[in-house]
Formats: C-alpha cells, sequence, structure tokens
C-alpha cells in the first residue's frame, strides 16, 4: 500500500471513531435541553431524575468525543501537510471560529451541567444544558462549512505564493454559504438528533422490557419519539434536496451515487438495491424505471448524466460510494419502520405487551449510526481523487517527509488505542444503563453513604 | 520590518500559549502529582479540585493548534509533519487522559481505580514534558530545507539535551502549579500535607529554570540577542524572579490566592521572554536559519483571512472571558466530593 492510501486510512479510522460520540452529543444535547426544560415546567420530579440519569450517560459521551477530537485538530498537520497550506487560509479560520465558539461554550458549561447541580439555581443549571447543546450544534455548524467548502468551493481565489499554490479568501460569506453548506448542515445534524432520539429509544425501550424504572422511561421515551418523528420526516425532504444539490453541483458524485455509468436516452432508472460490476461497468439490481429523473429534476423524462459523460480518471471508487450510499437510505427505511412501530403502540396504548416493537427499538441504537457513518464515507469518497472538489487532488494533499513507516506505526497505535476505548467506553455505558438511573425514596444522600462505604 | 495583522496574531497566539500555561498548567500538575498520594479519597479531592475546568482548559490547546493553522497555515503544515511520532505518542496521551478521568469514578474495584490513576498520572507527566519539548525545539530549531520540509530523524532529532531540558522544567513549573491550586482548593489537614509540597516543587522548579538559563546563554546564544540588544528588557526577568520568590512568601502568609497569582506571572513572564528570544521566527531552522526558517511574515495566512481571524477574535474572545471566569466563580472555594463527583 502507498503512502497517500495509508494517510487516507488514518484520517479515516481517526474520522470515524470520533464521529460515533460527538453525534450522540448533539442529538442528547438537544433531549436532555427538552428533559429539564419538562422538569422546569411540570415541577414533575421523574424529569429531574431523567435529567440527571441522561447527562451521566453524556459526560462519558462527551469524554470519549473530548479524546478522540484533539486527535482532528492534529490530523492535517500531521499527515495531509500540503492540504493545510493550501486551504488553510480559508479552513483554518473556520476551524478557529469553531474552537473560539463552539469548544469554549460547550467544555465551559458541561462543568456546571455536571457538577453545578447544587452550586446554582435550577434556571441556571438549565441555562447552561442549553449552551452545551448550543456548543455541539455550533461545532457540527463549523465543521460542516468547513467540509462542504471542500465539496463545492466557493468565495476564494487561487494565487500563488512563493512558488506555492493555496486558495485564499476572497469573499468570507461566501466561503461559509457555498452552494452545499445549507444542504449539508441540515442532513448532518438531523442525522444527529436521530442518534441522540435512537440511544435514548433504545435504553428505555430496554428498561420497558425489564419492567424497571417503567414512569421514568415511558416519560424518556415519549421526549426521544417526538424527536425522532421530527427528524426522521424532515431528513426526507433534506435528504431529497441535497440529492438534487449534488445532482447540480458534483453531478460525478451524483452518478456513482446511484450506479448511473451509461447516461439513458430518456429517463432513468434507480436502482433500490443492486451489485455494481465494475469491470462490465454495469448494476444488476433492483430497478425503478426513470424514478432517478423524477426524483432530481420532478419530470420522468430527462436524463440523469452518467459516468460515461467524464474521464474515467475523474470517477470515484463507484462500487464502495455505491453501496454505503444505499445503506445510509436503507438505515433511514429501518428507523422510519421503527418510529412507525412505536407509534402503533403509543395510538394503542399497548407499549408493554409490544415486545417486538421494544426489541427492535433497543437494536435501533445502531441503525442512526451506521447511515451516519455510511453517509459520511459516501460523501467523501464519492468526491475522489479530490480532497478539495476541482481544485486539490488528495494524491497531491499529503506529508512529503511522513514515511510508509511512520503512518503504519501511528495507524497501529491508534487501532490498538480505539479498539481498548471502544470496549470501555460500550462496557461503561452498559453498566450504567443496568444500574439506570435513581428511584424514587432513594435520595442523593442515600447514594452518598452508599459511595462512602464504596458500594459504587 | 513592518509589521501588519500577522503581527497582531502572533500576539494572540502567545497569549493563547500563555493562557494554555496557565490554566491547563494546573490540572497536568495536579496529574503529575496524582500518585503521591496514595488514598483513594485524597485522589479523588485531586480529581473533583480540576473537574468541573479541566475541559475547558484544554480547548485553550485546541486553540493554539486552530489559531496556528488559521494564521500561518505554513507553519502548522510543517510543524505537525515534523514531529510526526512523538505527535502520535502525545495524542494518545490527551486521549488517555480525557478518558482516565471519566472511566475511573464509574468502577470501584480498587484495581481499575489504580489502572486508571497510573494513566491519569503518566499522561500528565508525558503531556507536560511533550509541551516543553515542543519548545525547546522551537528555540533551538529543527532541520528544514528551502521549501520549509522537514530533513530530520523520526524520534531522536526531537530528543536532544536542550529541548529535554526545556521539557524538563516545564514539568515541575506545572507541577508546582498544580501544587500551589491544590493547597487554594483544600482544607483542614490535607491541605496542610500539601502545604509540604509546594516547597520541593518551587526548588525542583527554581533548579531547573536556572539550569536551563545557562545553557541557553551558552549554547543557544541567539535566544538571548534581543536582551541584550535592549537591556531595558531585564526588567522583565527581574519581575519574573520576583514572581518566583513572591510564592513561598504569600504560601506562608496564607494568602494561597496570591501565590497562584504569582505563578501565573511567572508563566506568563517565561511565554513572553520565549516571544522576545524567538521573534519574528515561529520554527528555526537548523540548516539555514536564515533563509529556511519559518517567520510570522513568511508563513502567515492572507490578509483578508487574517482580517477575519481579528473579527472573530473580537466577537469570541471577550465571550470566552467572561463565561470562563463565571465557571470559575461558580466552582470557587474548597472542593466538596459529593454525588455528582468523580
Amino acid at each position: 500500500m502507498d503512502a497517500v492510501t495509508l494517510a487516507r486510512m488514518q484520517f479515516g479510522l481517526n474520522i470515524s471513531f470520533h464521529y460515533i460520540f460527538p453525534i450522540l452529543s448533539v442529538g442528547l444535547g438537544l433531549i436532555l435541553v427538552l428533559m429539564e426544560g419538562c422538569y422546569l415546567w411540570s415541577k414533575n420530579p421523574v424529569y429531574e431524575r431523567m435529567t440527571k440519569f441522561w447527562v451521566k450517560i453524556f459526560a462519558l459521551i462527551f469524554a470519549v468525543g473530548v479524546g478522540t477530537g484533539i486527535v482532528m485538530v492534529f490530523a492535517f498537520g500531521n499527515n495531509w501537510a500540503h492540504f493545510s497550506r493550501f486551504v488553510g487560509d480559508v479552513f483554518g479560520s473556520i476551524l478557529g471560529a469553531e474552537g473560539i465558539f463552539a469548544f469554549f461554550l460547550e467544555s465551559g458549561f458541561l462543568g456546571v451541567l455536571l457538577f453545578g447541580w447544587e452550586r446554582v439555581s435550577k434556571k441556571m443549571h438549565f441555562f447552561a444544558t442549553i449552551m452545551v447543546a448550543l456548543g455541539a450544534h455550533f461545532s457540527a455548524i463549523w465543521i460542516v462549512i468547513a467540509n462542504s467548502w471542500m465539496q463545492t468551493p466557493a468565495g476564494h481565489k487561487v494565487v500563488t505564493i512563493n512558488g506555492q499554490q493555496k486558495a485564499i479568501i476572497d469573499n468570507f460569506w461566501q466561503v461559509l454559504l457555498n452552494p452545499s453548506s445549507l444542504d449539508r448542515l441540515v442532513h448532518v445534524l438531523l442525522g444527529c438528533w436521530l442518534a441522540g432520539a435512537f440511544l435514548v429509544l433504545s435504553v428505555s425501550s430496554y428498561y420497558l422490557l425489564k419492567k424497571r424504572h417503567l414512569e421514568l422511561a415511558k416519560k424518556s421515551l415519549q421526549i426521544a419519539f417526538f424527536v425522532a418523528v421530527v427528524a426522521v420526516l424532515l431528513q426526507l425532504v433534506s435528504g431529497d434536496s441535497s440529492a438534487r444539490g449534488v445532482a447540480v453541483n458534483q453531478p460525478i458524485k451524483l452518478a456513482a451515487f446511484e450506479g448511473v455509468y451509461t447516461t439513458s436516452e430518456g429517463g432513468t432508472g434507480m436502482y433500490v438495491a443492486g451489485v455494481v460490476d465494475k469491470e462490465k461497468k454495469i448494476v444488476r439490481g433492483i430497478e425503478i424505471p426513470k424514478m432517478l429523473s423524477f426524483l432530481i429534476y420532478r419530470t420522468w423524462d430527462k436524463p440523469v448524466v452518467g459516468l460515461d459523460k467524464y474521464a474515467p480518471n475523474l470517477w470515484p471508487n463507484v462500487p464502495v460510494v455505491f453501496q454505503t450510499y444505499h445503506l445510509m437510505i436503507f438505515m433511514w427505511g429501518l428507523m422510519f419502520l421503527g418510529v412507525l412501530l412505536l407509534a402503533v403502540a403509543l395510538k394503542r396504548k399497548k407499549l408493554l405487551e409490544s415486545k417486538f416493537t421494544l426489541r427492535f427499538l433497543v437494536v435501533a441504537v445502531l441503525f442512526p449510526q451506521i447511515g451516519n457513518q455510511a453517509g459520511w464515507f459516501s460523501a467523501e469518497m464519492g468526491r475522489q481523487p479530490w480532497v478539495v472538489q476541482g481544485l486539490l487532488k488528495t494524491a497531491e494533499a499529503t506529508s512529503p517527509n511522513v514515511s510508509r513507516g511512520q503512518i503504519i506505526t501511528s495507524l497501529t497505535l491508534y487501532s490498538v488505542v480505539y479498539l481498548l476505548i471502544f470496549i470501555l467506553f460500550v462496557f461503561l455505558l452498559d453498566k450504567k444503563i443496568k444500574h439506570g438511573p435513581i428511584e424514587d425514596g432513594q435520595s442523593d444522600e442515600y447514594r452518598n453513604n452508599l459511595a462512602n462505604q464504596g458500594t459504587f | 520590518m513592518e509589521y501588519g495583522l500577522e503581527l497582531f496574531w502572533y500576539i494572540v497566539i502567545i497569549l493563547a500559549i500563555s493562557c494554555y500555561a496557565m490554566l491547563d498548567g494546573f490540572d497536568l500538575g495536579v496529574g503529575s502529582l496524582h500518585l503521591f498520594t496514595s488514598k483513594d479519597k485524597e485522589r479523588r479531592i485531586f480529581l473533583n479540585a480540576i473537574g468541573p475546568v479541566w475541559d475547558g482548559n484544554e480547548v485553550w490547546l485546541v486553540i493554539v493548534v486552530g489559531a496556528l493553522f488559521a494564521g500561518f497555515p505554513n507553519a502548522y503544515a510543517t510543524l505537525f509533519s515534523s514531529f510526526y511520532l512523538p505527535l502520535t505518542v502525545l495524542i494518545t496521551g490527551l486521549i488517555f487522559r480525557a478518558v482516565a478521568i471519566e472511566f475511573r469514578s464509574k468502577v470501584v474495584a480498587p484495581l481499575w481505580r489504580k489502572m486508571w490513576d497510573g494513566f491519569f498520572c503518566g499522561a500528565s507527566v508525558l503531556i507536560s514534558l511533550a509541551v516543553g519539548i515542543a519548545l525547546g525545539n522551537l528555540v533551538s530549531g529543527i532541520p528544514l530545507n528551502a521549501e520549509y520540509d522537514y530533513t530530520g530523524g523520526v524520534i531522536l532529532t526531537f530528543l536532544k539535551p536542550y529541548p529535554l531540558l526545556v521539557g524538563f522544567m516545564v514539568l515541575t513549573l506545572f507541577a508546582m502549579h498544580g501544587a500551589i491550586y491544590l493547597v487554594m482548593k483544600t482544607e483542614g489537614e490535607l491541605q496542610l500535607k500539601l502545604k509540604k509540597w509546594v516547597n520541593p516543587t518551587i526548588i525542583l522548579f527554581i533548579l531547573t529554570y536556572a539550569i536551563t538559563t545557562l545553557v541557553t546563554l551558552i549554547y543557544v546564544p541567539h535566544m538571548t540577542d534581543r536582551l541584550r540588544e535592549r537591556p531595558y528588557l531585564f526588567i522583565l526577568v527581574i519581575l519574573n524572579i520576583l514572581a518566583i520568590a513572591n510564592i513561598p512568601r504569600e504560601i506562608t502568609r496564607g494568602n494561597v490566592g496570591w501565590a497562584f497569582f504569582s505563578s501565573c506571572m511567572n508563566i506568563f513572564a517565561l511565554m513572553t521572554l520565549y516571544a522576545l528570544g524567538t521573534f519574528p521566527t515561529l520554527i528555526r531552522s537548523t540548516l539555514d536559519p536564515e533563509n529556511n526558517s519559518l517567520t510570522i511574515t513568511n508563513s502567515a495566512a492572507s490578509a483578508p483571512t487574517l482580517t477575519v481571524l481579528a473579527f472573530i477574535v473580537a466577537l469570541g474572545i471577550p465571550l470566552v472571558i467572561a463565561y470562563g471566569f463565571y465557571i470559575y466563580h461558580i466552582f470557587r472555594g474548597k472542593v466538596r466530593v459529593d454525588d455528582h463527583s468523580y
């Protein structure tokens, strides 16, 4: 394997592992605001216990998110020195804004959220919760803007300084509001909300199946259900809008998403599922005729431009991009099904009896995770061979002085560390969930006594 | 030589490093001292003394790195691709430290806690050393060719005696800073015990500081050129020494807050001396210091970017300082270990 592939693998590993956690912080952050809001509004102590329980889960997720996220600020310089020199002007200012506007807000008020229960008033604590959730959202906003600029660069000009090409800012607002920013931002945030909502749905369903913490679990489930319904429906609109944006801005990527090798006469069909034959340049699978043309252009007969209109050296790895894209959509289908099943169970007021629905929801925590990961893989691999669309190729973006041996060493080290941390994370999350929230009558003092005796 | 916004941005970065060293410095110091007590209760007090704030403190590191990327992309690219493997080790340390603090409290089994105590302490020592070694290398220089690409070895190039010495100095500096912080946050018997820890850390720091100064004067003369040209700058050195001398005085008088403040001033003075010694160089090239070094001029981002950055800082930093103060205000006073603690 060459150094470029290794560097890509390392960046992929770093960002994919990190990406498990911040999407939960964003989604769970929103849900914490709703939970604590319900508490302040209704004064029902069950919401207080609920918030305190989920805050502890949030803290665990946040800690691993910070630990794995700190890798990312170094990652560009480590393996992608030429990329950093080329885009530093544009990219750096967006990342700087993320640090100043998002990270301080998030990690600053996290202290109040975790340890401030007895130190500040209820309203002030609620304010801190909102700030943490807002910080998590801001962070997502800045980072998606930076990535969107790599997909659809705008507001810059390329200049040569000391024999080095670099992109410099021409119009900052155009950089921020580049053609894909808004679509992708909405798409990613909804993906985060789904991740948070399905985590809460999963844990609550587990309690309902085990007949534990019934009232708390039901109320948690209702809040998460509300978020999930909104997000899963809006995601349909956002997905449609994003795909049509890709058709305009990155037609090669769209052709790879849908496996359109040959531009058709008349309307282009869409594969629900299929296998890509890279050699013969065809897709074998279930095809709905003319559907893609309708979805993209809202007319049945206008053909979608295929890969054949572009030089093959500008094509991404079509089979991988096709499959990850379809996996993402399939995950949306499963989440939609989960929400539908739950809606039926709630409507019939037979939540506790609906064992299948509850079991389905316990597993469903994985769907948004897989969907988010698959979506990013298709978005990033679909942009290849470019790292910045049309401006800089991935192969030209690496660090010239970093050798294969160095990357193999760091890649091995990161893999071992991440595996270890992931196992511990799952172990501790499982322990926290099984331990559950504190029950009525079990006051904090009671728990403190237990703590002093070393019971937990 | 006329400087524009890049000078402003350089000052922002130096101030951000100072903030990082003053804030994360104390919680790294607490981490380095963590294993000097063997009682779980005391270790919990240590952890909870930094619990609500360490995370926000570490953001300053992200700010420093982000600011370098934004304002001096060439320096960012060269620095982090050069220090490749040492940085990978440092990052592993940062990961383990972040999770150790959270993971430790989740299981009571003594072996589990001892393991994470080890990781927490080890990672804190490693990070402190690494910060110093990095600064030491920036002072003495690394081999950079005319394209500003690194041409040295993978690890050993960075572990020369001078950077190692600076590494130890930063380790003792943070340990001293952390010890004072702990005295400030504790009471009763534990506070008396911790007060006895402060003096040895001060002595160790003064020792490494004196040796580093001597070595700098003899072997890294370019560091002191500016001081020799402008003798009035020696007032900084004097202020620095006064700040250090004031620490044991305030501790004895019971004004721990002022001792901590003096320690902060010491850090600030050290950073200013670093900046005065190295300016306008960001990364010195040992191959051709005149032409191959990265300075604030040849590595700066374009004027529009620096303008945008100035706006971001003008808008963001007052907010950061405001809620930074507010959060420290909420968690002022002695540590209380309660239901929500680590």
